[in-house]
């Protein structure tokens, strides 16, 4: 039949392309959904501006991609991990392992983490207490720790209307979540006195009390988002008195649905996380594969594109996007030229 | 036979009238009536279903098939572009997108100027809203024809996101209330340039020529090179699933024993069919591109991944269609002294082929709309390749897939990007209905009944 005789050159063809796929010649990149924005903006100038083909950028969380950069090195894995949260140790030893020692550390810039609700629903000024006594699992009650016996935002805050809690908070597979925990419920938790109560029940154990504090509930009042910040966005949609957790250039795409909350009195705002006020900042970074520079073409050209001037500085496209710029790119921007890598021994 | 149904009815049945109807007969006949109301009910449900679904896809997708252009005349200054003057491409090169801004921001300070109209906006804000696009479109012009430098060309440049959305009604001014991206001011300016013809809503051939843009510039995003990557892998899943299938199917049927080995064979070939797609994905993942090697993101392994997938929808279409050859064709064939391969090629395939065609159609379809594999060998992201220039790079450079790409907008923070997903629901709708609009002519044409 005519199909067969035409199907046996197919096969042969798709055979001869596979051996002939030795060399990848694009940057591949993985990680953080809230550098993706930002990756995806350099990928696009680096391949209009360079003759190296435009990078491939996927998303899926920092852990993931952190997951899938300490896979191995080689051709079949991703160059370049993009991280919203530093990489940890326990990644560091999963990396070396697999044989992944020499990573470059390139932070790009710092992120804020906002709090925002339907914009037709209640406007809120948060503190960190609030939040802790809110969504955490156990709070303390007339010095005894008890589980959270709070069901409304009134409860937790008596200037705060009746409504009940909704929160939706990134999972745990997102480096934004690690954020949250650390500069939201645990300052939260030291606020309100429950850190030294936790302290004293695990018999002064710091991490255990640490781990205590961030432990959220789990009836129901705090859901976790595993997706993007576009599903908190659905559910506050159809939720109007639920309050979510976003990156800051998340919402100002989006102030037509969202109001943003206050954080200990100070609005966030690019200038507000530049100077330290707003204290729910973050650095974002992205790891690089030393081994795969000189393999893969265009692959230190892109890192040390996406930190120059024009693109990561104050000016830059990145910064327009809701980046804020670091203050010591130019360290950074030295790092990259340099291949320094991170120290192996941490 | 109408002789005793006349003689035994009046025993069976109490005697009655036929104009009256006995209560029975009455209660039988209003079960009836009912059953076909829940009938036309039930596809009323369906069809309501499926008229809010395709009238939301088309109201909130139909908006991104028109864009907003703004049209200048930039001057290509030399002393910008190409200082030493030589028309050195490699030279010409150096600039940086970053390095055209000027030219534009100068073109529209110009344009505003000559239209006599007056804005409090600084020239950096004015030209805010065209598409950071603008720069990459001049500097792709020039690397093409360096010899227009120092010439003033008239473009056609896209106006950003904002707007638009302003020009299609999803930006107003109190919208914009807390927008840091756009102001006042400059829709304004918006309304005073679309008045003077300068700014006009065409429609956008880009969005399904065109390829991905960043998240900065979801007004130059088009679906067109993830329907190459959906194309390449059709023609991969074409090629290997329909010979392999085809071949599977015709031993299994005509030539393989029946024993307990093909009866595990075939039952594991229905349970396949059943496999969510995303076990095929983690599949491609640990064999195509951990140990076979294969690039990550290519149409290549989603084609394979892909394969996988149609494969038993193949099969099982294909066997039924043979089953349904009737077997006095084969018995013909073989009583005439034709060998069993001879009858099964020669008589028996070609009456199947109508409905081999129709399943791989069908199983094409339903690829062609997978996404789930996809997740996992790479080919959901951020991957805005130029279109691919020869079949090779085709199968193997990175690329999208258009469900893929859909999806990838809908996550997107700009909501711009959404409306462009519903864009690309009405794209892959198309294929999906012509392909089994396809289906259906071929089996209505060449099916033959016995």
């Amino acid at each position: 039949m005519s199909f067969v005789k035409l199907s046996v050159p197919a096969i042969a063809i798709a055979a001869a392309s596979a051996t002939a796929a030795a060399a990848r010649d694009n940057v591949q990149v993985a990680g953080s959904s809230t550098v993706l924005p930002y990756a995806s903006i350099v990928a696009e100038a680096f391949g209009e501006n360079f003759d190296f083909p435009t990078p491939v950028v996927e998303s899926g969380g920092s852990s993931a991609g952190l997951k899938r950069f300490c896979e191995g090195v080689g051709e079949n894995t991703i160059d370049i991990a993009n991280s919203s949260r530093q990489i940890k140790d326990s990644e560091i030893e999963a990396c070396a392992e697999n044989g992944v020692t020499d990573i470059i550390e390139v932070r790009v810039g710092y992120d804020g983490i906002v709090f925002a609700s339907d914009i037709n629903g209640n406007a809120y000024e948060f503190t960190p207490s609030d939040w802790f006594l809110a969504l955490s699992d156990k709070v303390l009650v007339d010095g005894q720790l008890v589980d959270n016996p709070n069901n409304t935002w009134a409860d937790v805050n008596p200037d705060f209307p009746a409504i009940d809690i909704q929160a939706f908070v990134p999972g745990t597979k997102h480096g934004t979540r690690e954020v949250f925990e650390d500069k939201v419920i645990l300052a939260g938790c030291e606020e309100t006195g429950a850190f030294e109560a936790f302290k004293a029940v695990n018999g002064d154990d710091k991490k255990a009390a640490e781990k205590a504090c961030i432990s959220l509930r789990t009836d129901g009042k705090s859901v976790d988002i595993d997706g993007d910040y576009t599903e908190t966005l659905a559910r506050i949609e159809s939720n109007k008195d639920g309050i979510g957790v976003f990156g800051l250039a998340f919402y100002e795409n989006n102030t037509d649905k969202l109001q943003v909350a206050t954080m200990s009195g100070v609005v966030p705002s690019t200038e507000t996380i530049a100077s330290g006020e707003y204290p729910v900042s973050r650095p974002l970074f992205f790891y690089v594969k030393k081994a795969h520079i000189g393999v893969i073409p265009g692959l230190k050209e892109y890192a040390e594109f996406f930190v120059a001037d024009e693109v990561a500085g104050p000016d830059g496209p990145l910064a327009e996007y809701g980046l804020v710029a670091d203050p010591e790119l130019s360290e950074t921007q030295q790092v990259v030229a340099d291949e320094a890598t991170m120290d192996s021994n941490s | 036979m109408t002789d005793i149904s006349h003689q035994s009815a009046p025993q069976s049945r109490h005697a009655g009238s036929l104009l009256q109807k006995d209560s029975r007969t009455v209660r039988r006949n209003r079960a009836e009536a009912r059953f076909k109301i829940y009938g036309i009910f039930a596809i009323a449900v369906g069809m309501l279903m499926l008229a809010v679904l395709v009238y939301n896809i088309v109201t909130r997708g139909v908006g991104a098939y028109s864009q907003t252009f703004i049209t200048l005349d930039v001057e290509l200054l030399e002393s910008k572009l190409d200082k030493n003057g030589n028309r050195n491409l490699e030279e010409i090169k150096k600039v940086t997108t970053f390095g055209y801004a000027p030219l534009i921001k100068n073109a529209f300070e110009k344009k505003v100027e000559e239209l006599g109209i007056k804005t409090p906006l600084k020239p950096k804000d004015q030209a805010a809203i065209l598409s950071k696009s603008a720069e990459a479109q001049l500097r792709d012009f020039v690397i093409a024809n360096p010899d227009k430098i120092g010439e003033t060309i008239e473009f056609r440049f896209l106006a950003n996101s904002r707007v638009d959305g302003y020009m299609k009604g999803r930006v107003t001014r109190e919208s914009i209330a807390n927008d840091k991206s756009i102001s006042v001011e400059q829709l304004d300016l918006v309304d005073q340039l679309h008045k003077a013809g300068v700014l006009n809503k065409t429609f956008n051939i880009d969005f399904i020529t065109g390829a991905d843009a960043s998240d900065q510039r979801p007004e130059a995003a088009g679906m067109g090179v993830s329907m190459i990557g959906s194309l390449f892998m059709m023609l991969v899943v074409l090629a290997l699933a329909l010979p392999i299938g085809v071949a599977a199917s015709i031993y299994l049927e005509e030539f393989a024993p029946r024993n307990w080995l093909t009866d595990i064979i075939e039952v594991n070939i229905s349970n396949l069919a059943a496999v969510p797609s995303i076990v095929f994905g983690i599949l491609g993942l640990a064999v195509f591109i951990n140990y076979m090697h294969l690039p990550m993101s290519a149409p290549l392994v989603g084609g394979l991944v892909l394969t996988l997938m149609t494969l038993p929808t193949i099969i099982i279409s294909t066997r039924a269609s043979l089953k349904s050859v009737p077997p006095s064709i084969r018995d013909a064939a073989l009583g005439v002294g034709a060998s069993k391969m001879q009858a099964v090629f020669h008589h028996v395939l070609p009456l199947a082929a109508p409905g081999i065609l129709t399943g791989t159609i069908i199983g094409l379809a339903q690829a062609l709309g997978e996404t789930a594999p996809l997740l996992l060998i790479g080919m959901v992201g951020f991957i805005a390749s130029n279109a691919p220039d020869s079949i090779a790079s085709g199968l193997l450079s990175p690329n999208s897939a258009m469900p893929a790409q859909i999806y990838e907008w809908a996550k997107r923070a700009d909501p711009a990007f959404y409306e462009r997903a519903w864009g690309g629901i009405i794209i892959l709708l198309v294929f999906l209905v012509t392909m089994n609009t396809v289906a259906v002519i071929l089996r209505r044409r060449f099916e033959r009944r016995w």
